[in-house]
């Protein structure tokens, strides 16, 4: 299987879902409404009260901890796709090809990478209007978009392989958020860790958001990077090699193990509409002066 | 000359936890014919659909497909064969054509060959005029047809249709029905499931029949039929009278047991010699003033195929096994 087939299969799966983008409208608000909210919702509530040692405008502060935030939202959609496509049978449709297996995953995740570019792109514009500056200059502002990519690929292989594995797109979606709010808020993303109680610190210290998060803002605001940056990037590597092999390896046996996916759709409203009626008639059966 | 079969198995088994979906399918399908996968549901077709497209593996046993190993040469195996699920698996959020060529695209073809494709089988499908709208937007018979279509992008020699027309409304699957009978006749084979015994009739060259994981018998339709026998006398009661009651004061009349279908409230009695029955028949009901609201006397149909060499109709089969 050559390396050109494999591009060429990414690149297909990546137009697929690139076209989704921008015909689907939850895609489109998640990629466009929810990152300008979020610079504006929270800049002009917390910015008020919330003064981080050392920076003058919570912008500067802000920003770069909902460049993850925004990251982390968007790739939910993406557990939602791949459950969806596990639903809808595109996946068995995809694995009777003669495709290179992982392109289905990666394409998606290539996808959202470029969508992530946009996010980015449009929040930072967003928040230059309103203050928000990189102090370190290009080079550093650049590494740090490139950085918040990186993060963005780990949580788009996280939500694939949980989309896999939950095979409910509304489940998988939900769960994803579940998963994603409360490491965010235990991060450093809108708030120093040092104003958090003892137990918490002990946490939010070693959360791989608030590792990520410093980087970012080290890269924007400017100071010390490089043990951030090493860390991140430790981090970053760390979850892919666990979370692509696993998502892969999920895909390829994915449907072999469900038996549910191996009877027809008819046989399962069946085999429901049975249970149904068994509940149904035992209920009546209890009820006092119900049928005898 | 004999060409080497399409699709061979060889003692195919499968089982899902306790459940034994599938145990001990031997099938034999010649290039350029088409098979029907025949049974209730549970029966184990879906199984052998996926074990054969290489989504599944079997416990146990082999299976061949156009020459190749479904499970040491998968990937041969998948250059060589459409598969069309019992859901149409095609994005919404893309045009007809945006789907063919994806699916073109990832089956490796080239950018030239796929356009020519799509166009193809966009216009022998009749969706020439809906290509450009998203799928979202299609009847329920055209997504079908789509899906049909994207199955067949790589002119695979092999194709699994599980159950094509499900869901679709009377004239749906007419039309459905007249694109694969083209089809076959191009030379593609043929693997086809389903559960309406017309459809089996109607395309399949033979005719395999499962039930709870087992091949039951095979043969051509006519051949089927020819096994069963006879005639059939078909007696629908009167509502609120005992179909078992019916059955029991007929018996011994026929050539064997009548066979009750409670489901459809009928009582069908193989008969050997015909009309001549009807007079000790009408003797009977007289006797027992059962009140019948219909009579037919016909050939066999599948259906009585299935009832005999199951003992239950088709649809009434209780979903308690797999």
């Amino acid at each position: 299987m050559s390396a050109g087939w494999l591009v060429s299969d990414i690149s297909t799966v990546t137009g697929r879902n690139l076209r989704r983008l921008v015909r689907v409208p939850t895609l489109i608000a998640f990629a466009t409404v929810q990152p300008v909210l979020f610079v504006l919702l929270f800049t002009y509530t917390w910015g008020g009260a919330v003064h981080p040692p050392g920076v003058a405008h919570y912008i500067d502060y802000l920003l770069p901890g909902i460049f993850v935030l925004a990251i982390a939202f968007g790739a939910s959609q993406t557990a939602v796709a791949i459950a969806d496509d596990l639903t809808t049978g595109m996946i068995d449709r995809f694995r009777a090809l003669p495709m290179t297996r992982s392109a289905v995953l990666a394409g998606r995740t290539a996808a959202d990478a470029l969508r992530n570019l946009f996010v980015l792109a449009l929040m930072t514009g967003v928040g230059a209007l309103i203050g928000f500056r990189f102090h370190a200059g290009p080079g550093a502002a650049l590494a740090a978009i490139g950085l918040a990519l990186a993060i963005g690929v780990v949580f788009s292989w996280i939500f694939a392989l949980l989309g896999l594995l939950v095979r409910d797109p509304e489940s998988a979606g939900l769960g994803g958020l579940l998963a994603v709010i409360p490491l965010i808020f235990t991060s450093s993303t809108f708030v120093p860790v040092t104003t958090m109680p003892g137990w918490l610190q002990a946490f939010a210290k070693v959360n791989p958001i608030t590792l990520t998060v410093d980087a970012l803002r080290a890269l924007c605001l400017g100071g010390p990077t490089a043990t951030h940056v090493w860390q991140a990037l430790a981090v970053i590597g760390g979850l892919l090699i666990v979370t692509v092999p696993a998502a892969v390896l999920r895909y390829r046996r994915t449907t072999a193990t469900s038996i549910y996916t191996c009877v027809s759709s008819d046989y399962r409203t069946r085999t429901l509409r049975t249970a149904l009626d068994t509940i149904l008639a035992s209920a009546i059966k209890n009820v006092p002066g119900g049928s005898k | 000359m004999r060409e080497r079969p399409a699709i061979v198995t060889d003692g195919l088994t499968k089982c899902f936890g306790q459940v034994d979906a599938l145990a001990g399918v031997d099938l034999e399908v010649a290039a350029g014919t088409v098979l029907g996968l025949l049974g209730p549901n549970g029966a184990g077709k879906t199984t052998v659909v996926r074990i054969l497209a290489t989504l599944l593996a079997p416990d146990a046993g082999r299976a061949w497909v156009a020459g190749f190993d479904v499970v040491t040469q998968a990937a041969a195996v998948r250059r060589s064969v459409g598969l069309s699920g019992q859901y149409a698996a095609v994005d919404g959020y893309l045009t007809g054509r945006e789907n063919l060529r994806m699916i073109g695209r990832l089956s490796r073809l080239d950018r030239r060959t796929v356009r020519r494709r799509a166009d193809e089988l966009l216009e022998l499908f009749e969706l020439t005029d809906a290509a450009d709208r998203t799928v979202r937007t299609y009847s329920g018979g055209m997504r079908r047809r789509l899906d049909v279509a994207a199955s067949l992008v790589a002119a695979p020699a092999v194709l699994f249709l599980d159950e094509p027309t499900t869901g679709l409304d009377p004239r749906g699957r007419i039309g459905l029905w007249r694109l694969l009978g083209e089809l076959t006749g191009q030379g593609t084979t043929l693997l086809l499931t389903t559960q309406y015994l017309e459809e089996a009739d109607r395309l399949a060259d033979r005719i395999a029949v499962m039930d709870r994981g087992r091949i039951i018998a095979a043969g051509t339709a006519e051949q089927l039929k020819a096994q069963v026998g006879g005639d059939r006398l078909e007696l629908r009661v009167a509502p609120g009278v005992d179909a078992e009651a019916l059955a029991t004061s007929l018996a011994g009349l026929g050539s064997g047991a009548p066979i009750v279908d409670h489901e459809v409230g009928t009582v069908v009695l193989p008969v050997a010699n015909g009309p001549a029955i009807l007079p000790a028949v009408a003797a009977r009901l007289a006797a027992t003033e059962l009140r019948v609201a219909d009579l037919t006397l016909r050939r066999p149909s599948l259906d009585d195929v299935f009832l005999t060499l199951t003992g239950q109709p088709v649809d009434a089969l209780p979903g308690k096994s797999t």
